[in-house]
């Protein structure tokens, strides 16, 4: 297929394998950032081609992943109710609640739809007058621009029976909380290309450099991230840490303007819950004020809600690039995705949903080399070069 | 039909590591739609509920038809029923899919299809001339395939008790003299051979259903495979059961029947994501919409597995015939990893490619 074959050149990959092999001279441990970019390592099994001791650990970018179980209890809440009509991005329907999930919901007769553009809740609350369509906005910088273009349809055009249940994410302060943790063991990273085709990488100048970690923005495709891996090892090997620019056939450091403006229009940055990580300060967005009219955590009597995570789930930690799916002990057994006991097992695009689908047949890559890397601090790994 | 093995799962109040936390879901107390997607949770119902029920030999192998001897023939039998939303596609139709289905469980075991039934169960204010054209389109289908109608029944329920029409038909045939085919035969050495094109079906419904329009518009697969079967049977060889396995793959697509017949058959798979056949526009619909072409569903496709010296043969029968044109090894049978199916990715990894659980859920981004 145009412009995707190009970039699953099993030669060409074969080429930057060497390259990488052919420049490092220690381990290395890197996170990739994106969701996306985590199903198409495992997807293509790019992590049993990269040299030994250059190891790929997920990050937090799978949306629905790290979407707060409380929340999706005050989804399932809305759901129930008889006058609603509760419309939501696929992946979200299997993420379990404190009760059952939204297919559960469906099946006891809510009315639950997949969506594939928040835009569609327009015609549904049009041809649905007496009902109240409520839409679970979540995600990343990546699907804010097309969430925020319905609310502010919904306030433009008057439409009083649409409304969002926000819960939307920012990856700069999730990168921040990762490298300030000193259980990090992250050393560089592989940025999140759709999220920066929005945003533009300007704002991950300042965290490369307090941090003093490499961030090379990375597309999805084998090479992309073959290319990002290899750039990434690269800027370790020198001793750099700066943010370079892999998917430069798609985004720029500022950005889509136009999606910015509405992002701000209808959003401001607030305090956001992770599942599995918690409370990060001014790490997501909610609607502003204007929109209260169409802010379903307003409109319907959710705010009593609240909800503890599973002890066992180690989604978090993983999150966070701490651990892998491997080391959890109900990975594959009581958790498997047909009863996914934490996020990261519900989505394709969750670290271990992807392990289990595409990796269960590996053994761990090396569990000692993890705590060899784990002697030498991240400051130390990345400044005794510097 | 489809069984998978699968792990017990624990009873979450007896496991001492869950103290108070909030129980996740282990058991649906209702039928979602994901059991009817033939994958983990239909095979989750078969398991747990029919065959306990109804259990005896012939049920327990489990595939797609049963083969009955009945003085000295051997008889096909199966059945099938049709809830397809919309009931127009592109390439088909519900009625002509009623006969195509059932026409190619029958096939699967190498049987020559003969008599079908039908039953309708119809919604109140369907309209008239869309039933005619759907019993048009099945009488067309079935002169094309050679079998008759020769028995039915038709209900009507309330106006929003049903979705306009669902049809169930039920099919028998015979199975030739040496021909055995089961999804247990399956042995190391193997070769894997795939009829043409993956995904056509599923993305035809789905680009309908959605309203969603890509270049090159996405026909249905669906057609009677028998013909096929019956050159693929015909090669020329010393002894006639170089033909171990058939299968038609449906609802969970390729990667869900490779599953299933790796684990009824106890052998490994290994595939080569090259050599398998997906339409351009197919796999530019997937892209878009976060699916993977080896768990969408097909009506005119079959997966073999042939005697590996025989295989170079039966794909050159296969591609003389118009429904195999497009035929590939696509893999072969090993003796690692039973029960599990692996594919050489294009890139060169290898990844696991397992049965589908529920529904096909689009991705976010």
């Amino acid at each position: 297929m145009k412009y995707l074959d190009e970039y699953r050149d099993g030669d060409i990959a074969a080429k930057i394998v060497a390259e990488m092999r052919r420049i490092q001279t220690r381990p290395w441990v890197l996170m990739e950032v994106c969701g996306g970019q985590t199903h198409s390592i495992v997807k293509n099994g790019i992590d049993q081609l990269l040299p030994e001791g250059v190891e790929l650990v997920h990050g937090p970018g799978c949306p629905v992943c790290v979407t707060p179980l409380e929340m999706i209890d005050k989804a399932h809440a809305i759901a129930r109710l008889p006058d609603v009509i509760f419309c939501s991005f696929g992946d979200m329907l299997r993420v379990p609640g404190s009760d059952g999930d939204l297919f559960t919901i469906k099946s006891s007769g809510g009315d639950v739809r997949i969506v594939y553009s928040p835009l569609d809740c327009i015609k549904i609350a049009r041809a649905n007058p007496a009902k109240q369509i409520v839409f679970f906005a979540i995600g990343f910088e990546t699907t804010a621009p097309a969430n925020a273009m319905l609310a502010w349809r919904a306030f433009e055009e008057k439409i009083t029976n649409v409304s969002l249940l926000v819960s939307h994410v920012l990856v700069p302060p999730a990168l921040e909380a990762i490298l300030a943790s000193p259980e990090n063991r992250v050393q560089g990273f592989l940025g999140p290309g759709h999220v920066c085709a929005v945003m533009g990488y300007g704002e991950y100048l300042p965290i490369s450099a307090r941090y003093k970690a490499p961030i090379v923005v990375t597309g999805f495709e084998p090479l992309d991230i073959l290319e990002g891996t290899l750039m990434t090892v690269k800027q370790l090997e020198e001793g750099r840490a700066v943010v370079e620019n892999q998917y430069s056939r798609i985004l720029n450091q500022t950005g889509n303007l136009p999606a910015q403006q509405l992002i701000a229009k209808v959003f401001e940055v607030s305090d956001r819950k992770w599942r599995g990580i918690g409370n990060i300060p001014r790490s997501g967005y909610r609607l502003r004020a204007e929109f209260a009219a169409h802010d379903a955590e307003k409109l319907f009597d959710v705010a009593e809600i609240a909800t503890l995570e599973p002890e066992i789930c180690i989604s978090g930690e993983i999150l966070r690039g701490i651990r892998k799916p491997h080391d959890c002990p109900a990975f594959g057994t009581l958790c498997n995705p047909q009863h996914p006991l934490g996020a990261t097992m519900v989505s394709a695009e969750g670290a271990c949903a992807a392990y289990y689908a595409y990796g269960r047949h590996l053994k761990p890559r090396s569990a000692d080399a993890l705590h060899r890397i784990d002697a030498v601090p991240v400051a130390a790994a990345t400044g005794d070069r510097a | 039909m489809a069984i998978t093995e699968e792990t017990p799962q624990p009873e979450p109040a007896a496991s001492p590591l869950f103290g108070s936390c909030p129980i996740p879901i282990f058991e649906h107390k209702q039928i979602v739609l994901g059991h009817g997607s033939g994958g983990k949770l239909t095979a989750d119902l078969i398991d747990k509920i029919f065959l306990p029920a109804f259990r005896n030999p012939i049920l327990d192998k489990l595939d797609d038809q049963a083969v009955l001897t009945i003085g000295d023939s051997r008889i096909a039998f199966t059945t099938d029923s049709f809830v397809v939303t919309p009931i127009f596609f592109p390439g088909g139709d519900i009625g002509r899919l009623a006969v195509h289905g059932t026409v190619n469980d029958l096939a699967m075991s190498g049987a020559q299809p003969l008599y079908l039934s039908a039953a309708f169960i119809l919604e109140e204010g369907l309209h008239v001339d869309d039933l005619r054209r759907i019993v048009e389109s099945m009488r067309a289908a079935a002169a094309a395939a050679g079998v008759q109608f020769v028995t039915g029944d038709t209900k009507v329920v309330d106006r929003g008790k049903g979705d306009q029409i669902f049809i169930n038909t039920t099919g028998i045939g015979v199975v030739p003299p040496g021909v055995s085919i089961s999804a247990d035969r399956a042995r190391p050495g193997d070769a894997i051979l795939l009829s043409g094109y993956l995904g056509d079906h599923g993305m035809a419904i789905m680009s309908q259903r959605e309203g969603l329009e890509f270049e090159g518009a996405i026909e249905s697969d669906c057609a009677s495979l028998h013909t096929l079967v019956s050159a693929m049977l015909a090669t020329p060889s010393v002894t006639p059961d170089f033909l171990h396995c058939l299968r038609d793959p449906t609802r969970g697509g390729a990667a869900t029947t490779l599953n299933e017949i790796a684990k009824r058959a106890g052998v490994g798979m290994l595939l080569n994501e090259r050599a398998i056949p997906v339409r351009e526009s197919v796999r530019g619909a997937c892209e878009v919409l976060g699916l993977d072409p080896l768990y969408v569903a097909n009506e005119g496709k079959l997966l073999a597995i042939v005697r590996a010296d025989m295989a170079a043969a039966v794909l050159a029968r296969m591609r003389a015939h118009p429904l195999g044109q497009d035929a590939a090894i696509v893999g072969e049978v090993v003796a690692d990893h039973p029960g599990m199916v692996l594919m050489k990715t294009e890139v060169g990894g290898t990844r696991v490619l397992d049965v589908m659980f529920g529904e096909q859920l689009p991705r976010i981004c």
